[in-house]
């Protein structure tokens, strides 16, 4: 198991050296630079702020300066913002987009659970074509139009809940909401045709022959054989609300990361640009292996066989 | 037990012959016969096939029914509601409405004038509440925005905010999309396809690399490589093609590996194989036609997540450029004036459910006709 | 004998996409206390079906039981619901199924799995319990019982899994076994190893057995009666010896005569032309007929009822019929037949 971690992490760092790179030579192609966000400077002015980004430098220098920053977590100057360090602002608004993911996360893994349980339990009765139906209109409609029809009806219309900004929990809720919609709907299809199968096999069989009463066979026996593959759509599920996130924070005007990067975008303020994209290639891949390795903790069959 | 009494001349032996017993077996339909059949009885996924001609003819021919060209601004039109002659029971009269609430009967009347301009000929007032019974007065005021503004042609989507026609745009939008499910399709029949089939079929070291390459981009989140590649690029329809392209045809070829390499060690291959069959031969004859059931299903559900990718990136600014519409872009642009006129974002917000939610009932119906393990 | 079950007419039938497939349709059989009957059959021929329909194990929907009784101890099974039948399974009737590799729970451990039917069904603790379980694993034996009840089916071999079902089958001491071909799976020696064991157990538990085989060996082996199934419906029912000796179903002797025997390499098999019927569309008459090489007219107008051939000895077949010619079986099955008759110690069958 150790050397299997260990593994999976030198791939790991190995991968996110490509993307850094990647990252940095595109960046050298981009047309912007600070320049070009500054109102009219001087040339010497213009000097000092080449200086200031280290533009002034052969281009593998710029490289090799460019890793070892990386390295230590520094991610460059903006280029608007009041010229802040991109790794500082970053930090200050990933509190909000953590917050939220996480709900998104949380509540739709188990509402998307549960959605699914019902439905294979009372498979092909009313329960399970209306959860199959819900769960199609919430894997097709885009979260974004979800997020537009909350914040029209619960926000302006009736005015139960905030329209938007971020000053206090119920100004979470929509939001909340708007994300988790997607992993719901996931969850409980991928659950459902799980449960099936699962209870359609061998061994609840031989539970319901021992005398299990139907709570026992389904929570006791096929719940948690059901449960282990789940675990598999959570790191798709995550990487879509990091998606997510980006345009439902911008609706919501949620001081979050993604907020910022569609601002960035609109201003080719490309080091925050640059600094997200390799912040979500980050997280995109510690993710995976997250849930690789929690995997391997709760399916017993790895578990063990890894142990020996 | 024993009173039948049947009689003796049934006591004959008969010739059981093969056509007999041939007989009694159904008429065996083949896969793909089958598979249609199946597919032809799924209602929800026939309903998704008749929305997709529906959008499909409205894409085609929708902007060519007015008078209104897509780009055509005028902003003494701007954000015309919607109206259609006939329907007005759907809320398409073209008319605004608002409920406003005061502590009198009258200041809630001032109030709901006020809200439009006070331009009281073409508002009609209609008092919800009088307030009598010690709650808020409340006043819905009507205003006629085509009357008032003396419009006699009208809207069917209304207009945007720069008093562009939003039927004209929103179809036009709608090819956008349907152009981007045709793409995706494309890319995973012929960049997956061949990838994984050239990948698996070789084997050994041709395999390796490609496997490997393969493993580099998967590193890759889909959404870093596209965003990266269309900041390179110009915002526009090629550069989200461009992205697609790059990252649309991963899953796919490795489906197709997987199935193609499960395949390429069966009997009935390899038999073909002894007897001499050429690559060509057996890929055409064997190991197609045993993929395209999983191709066929996989394209389809490549469809409406390409289709999320560019409405998605056209609505934070990476996708289409103004003035051009995308449905993504459309609604980005709702959003601005969504409380007071929703109608903006409202049309092609329920267009781009309706092709989601098609493509996946229709993807779920194919997989549910062509997966051999679907079958019960 | 006492009949401890007496099943009476059961139809059941799968009510599917493409029609309702009618996989038993009107079978009759009993089981009495204390012995062994074997349900032979090729594969298709409803089997699993009807033994998983007397515990109520067959999925539904889609499948249901139409008609029938199944009369245990006097109370129709047929009639109970499912609350009443958790009381039946595992405690008075219990399954041993064919394949250890997914008949058992891959994610608890496998002496919780043990434990489950005592807990519900005799109320023991937990302690108790676990004391049962570690006996139970002797019994099936299955050595160092303290740290195996602690593994998962994953850290079993096959032919371990089967004993530990066999021990959760066993666990309450049910009146009946029904084991649908417990040894299937397992490679040769482990067959033999389950057989004895299952044998064994009879010995101790003085239990009933329903015991479905492809494999007639293990019939002339474990069983006392044998009933033989074709198209859902039992053709010919009778002793070991009725059945090996004497058998009057065209189909038994299919059976018997495609049954490779050691002694005899050099003689041919007999095997059984076509397929069996489709059970959506059965066809009228015998649904054998088709296959059948001795078929007369009768067989396509009209279903054979079950002739008596002696006390213990009935066949679907109308061969029996007095109007009917007289027909040998194949010289190859005769042969078998022969053979088998001398190399056992009882003498010839009774004939008729
Ligand atoms: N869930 C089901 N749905 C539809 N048909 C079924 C179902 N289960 C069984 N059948 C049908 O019932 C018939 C009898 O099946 P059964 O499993 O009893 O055969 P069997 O005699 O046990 O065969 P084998 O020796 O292969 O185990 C078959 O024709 C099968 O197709
Ligand atoms: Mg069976």
């Amino acid at each position: 198991m150790t050397r299997y971690i260990i593994q999976r992490l030198i791939y790991m760092v190995i991968t996110m050296f490509l993307i850094a790179t990647l990252t940095f030579f595109l960046m050298k192609f981009l047309p912007g630079t600070p320049l070009s966000a500054a109102d009219k400077l001087s040339d010497e002015q213009q000097a000092v702020v080449l200086e200031k980004y280290g533009l002034n430098d052969p281009v593998p220098v710029q490289y090799f300066n460019y890793m070892v920053n990386l390295a230590q977590g520094d991610l460059g100057i903006s280029f608007q913002f009041d010229n802040r360090e991109v790794t500082t602002i970053i930090m200050e608004r990933i509190g909000p987009s953590v917050q939220l993911g996480f709900q998104a996360m949380i509540i739709g893994t188990i509402i998307g659970m549960l959605l699914g349980l019902v439905s294979a339990i009372y498979h092909n009765g009313i329960m399970d074509y209306t959860s199959t139906f819900l769960a199609v209109l919430g894997q097709s409609i885009p979260s974004f139009v979800f997020a537009g029809l909350l914040q029209f009806y619960i926000g302006v219309k009736f005015g139960w809940l905030p329209v938007a900004l971020w000053e206090g929990w119920e100004y979470t809720i929509l939001p909340t909401i708007s994300l988790a919609i997607f992993p719901i709907a996931i969850a409980a299809r991928f659950m459902r045709t799980e449960m099936l199968e699962v209870m359609g096999s061998d061994y609840i069989v031989t539970a319901r022959a021992k005398g299990v009463n139907k709570v026992g066979v389904v929570f006791k026996h096929g719940l948690r054989n059901a449960l282990i593959p789940l675990i598999t759509v959570l790191g798709p599920l995550a990487v879509g609300l990091m998606t997510g996130t980006l345009v439902i924070e911008n609706i919501f005007a949620v001081p979050g990361i993604g907020e910022q990067f569609v601002k960035a975008i609109n201003m080719n303020d490309f080091p925050i640009i640059m600094g997200t994209t390799l912040l979500i290639a980050f997280l995109f891949i510690f993710i995976i292996l997250v849930i690789d390795l929690l995997y391997g903790v709760i399916d017993p069959r790895i578990r063990l066989a890894e142990g020996e | 037990m024993d009173n039948h009494k049947p009689s003796k001349d049934l006591f004959v032996p008969v010739e059981t012959t093969e056509t007999e017993n041939e007989k009694i077996s159904r008429p065996s339909l083949s896969f793909w016969q089958d598979s249609f059949i199946r597919l032809r009885k799924n209602v929800g996924a026939m309903i998704g096939l008749a929305v997709l001609i529906v959008l499909g003819l409205m894409a085609a021919f929708g902007p060519y029914m007015n008078d209104y060209g897509q780009y055509e601004q005028d902003l003494s039109r701007a954000k015309m509601p919607p109206k259609i002659e006939g329907l007005a029971w759907l809320g398409m009269d073209g008319t605004l409405s608002d409920v406003q609430s005061a502590d009198t009967l009258e200041g809630a009347q001032t109030k709901a004038l006020m809200r439009f301009n006070n331009q009281e000929e073409f508002i009609t007032t209609e008092v919800l509440n009088d307030g009598s019974n010690g709650e808020q007065a409340e006043v819905r005021a009507t205003y006629d925005v085509y009357a008032a503004k003396d419009m006699d042609e009208n809207f069917w989507f209304g207009t945007d905010g720069l008093g562009r026609d939003q039927w004209s745009r929103t179809w036009m939008g709608t090819r956008v999309s349907l152009y981007i499910a045709l793409l995706a399709a494309a890319i995973d029949m012929v960049i997956g396809v061949a990838y994984g089939g050239i990948s698996a079929y070789y084997g050994g070291r041709v395999d390796n690399y490609m496997q490997r390459f393969i493993e580099i981009l998967v590193g890759i989140p889909n959404l870093v490589l596209i965003i990266l590649m269309i900041l390179i690029l110009e915002p526009g329809i090629m550069s989200i093609t461009i992205a697609l392209a790059i990252s649309g045809w991963i899953s796919m070829a490795r489906i197709v590996r997987g199935q193609i390499l499960k395949l390429k060690n069966q009997e009935f291959v390899l038999a073909s194989r002894t007897l001499g069959a050429k690559d060509g031969r057996i890929l055409q004859r064997h190991l197609i036609p045993n993929t395209l059931g999983l191709i066929i299903i996989n394209t389809m559900f490549s469809i409406p997540s390409a289709i999320f990718f560019e409405a998605f990136l056209s609505f934070i600014g990476l996708g289409l450029p103004t003035p051009m519409a995308s449905l993504g872009t459309l609604i980005d642009a709702g959003f601005d004036s969504l409380q007071i006129y929703p109608h903006i974002l409202l049309f092609p917000a329920i267009i781009i459910s309706l092709i989601m939610i098609a493509f996946n009932v229709l993807a779920d119906g194919l997989r549910d006709a062509f997966d051999p393990k679907m079958r019960e | 004998m006492e009949k401890l079950l007496d099943v009476k007419n059961l139809h059941v039938s799968f009510d599917t996409y493409g029609g309702e497939v009618k996989a038993v349709r009107g079978v009759n059989f009993d089981v009495k206390k204390g012995e062994t009957l074997a349900i032979v059959g090729e594969s298709g021929s409803g089997k699993s079906v009807t033994t998983k329909a007397l515990m109520h194990l067959i999925p539904k929907p889609p499948g249901r039981i139409k008609e029938g009784e199944i009369l245990f101890e006097g109370r129709d099974l047929a009639k109970m619901n499912e609350k009443q039948m958790q009381k039946i399974r595992g405690k008075e009737i219990s399954m041993i199924f064919q394949d250890p590799m997914t008949s058992l729970n891959p994610t608890m451990k496998v002496g919780n799995q043990i434990m489950e039917g005592l807990i519900k069904h005799q109320k023991m603790s937990k302690p108790q319990a676990r004391k049962r379980v570690m006996e139970l694993l002797e019994l099936v034996g299955i050595p160092d019982a303290e740290n195996r009840m602690k593994q998962y089916p994953h850290q079993f071999s096959g032919g371990m899994r089967q004993r530990v079902v066999v021990a959760i089958a066993l666990a309450c001491n049910p009146k009946l076994l029904i084991a649908d071909e417990p040894t299937t799976a397992l490679d040769v020696t482990i067959q033999a190893q389950i057989l004895e064991l299952m044998k064994d157990i009879q010995k101790k538990t003085d239990s009933a057995t329903i015991f479905i085989t492809h494999d007639l060996g293990v019939v002339a082996n474990v069983a006392d009666r044998v009933a033989v199934m074709y198209a859902g419906k039992i053709v010919e029912v009778g002793t070991v010896d009725d059945i090996f000796y004497n058998p009057q179903h065209p189909y038994t002797w299919g059976l018997l005569g495609s049954m490779p025997s050691l002694d005899s390499a050099d003689e041919e098999l007999f095997a059984i032309p076509g397929t069996p019927p489709d059970l959506m569309h059965p066809p009228k008459g015998d649904a054998f007929a088709a296959r059948n090489k001795y078929a007369m007219k009768i067989d396509f107008e009209q279903e054979p009822p079950m002739f008596k051939v002696s006390d213990s000895h009935y066949a679907a077949t109308w061969l029996l019929h007095e109007h009917a010619p007289k027909i040998e079986p194949p010289a190859a099955v005769k042969k078998r037949m022969e053979g088998m008759a001398n190399s056992s110690s009882s003498s010839e069958g009774e004939r008729v």
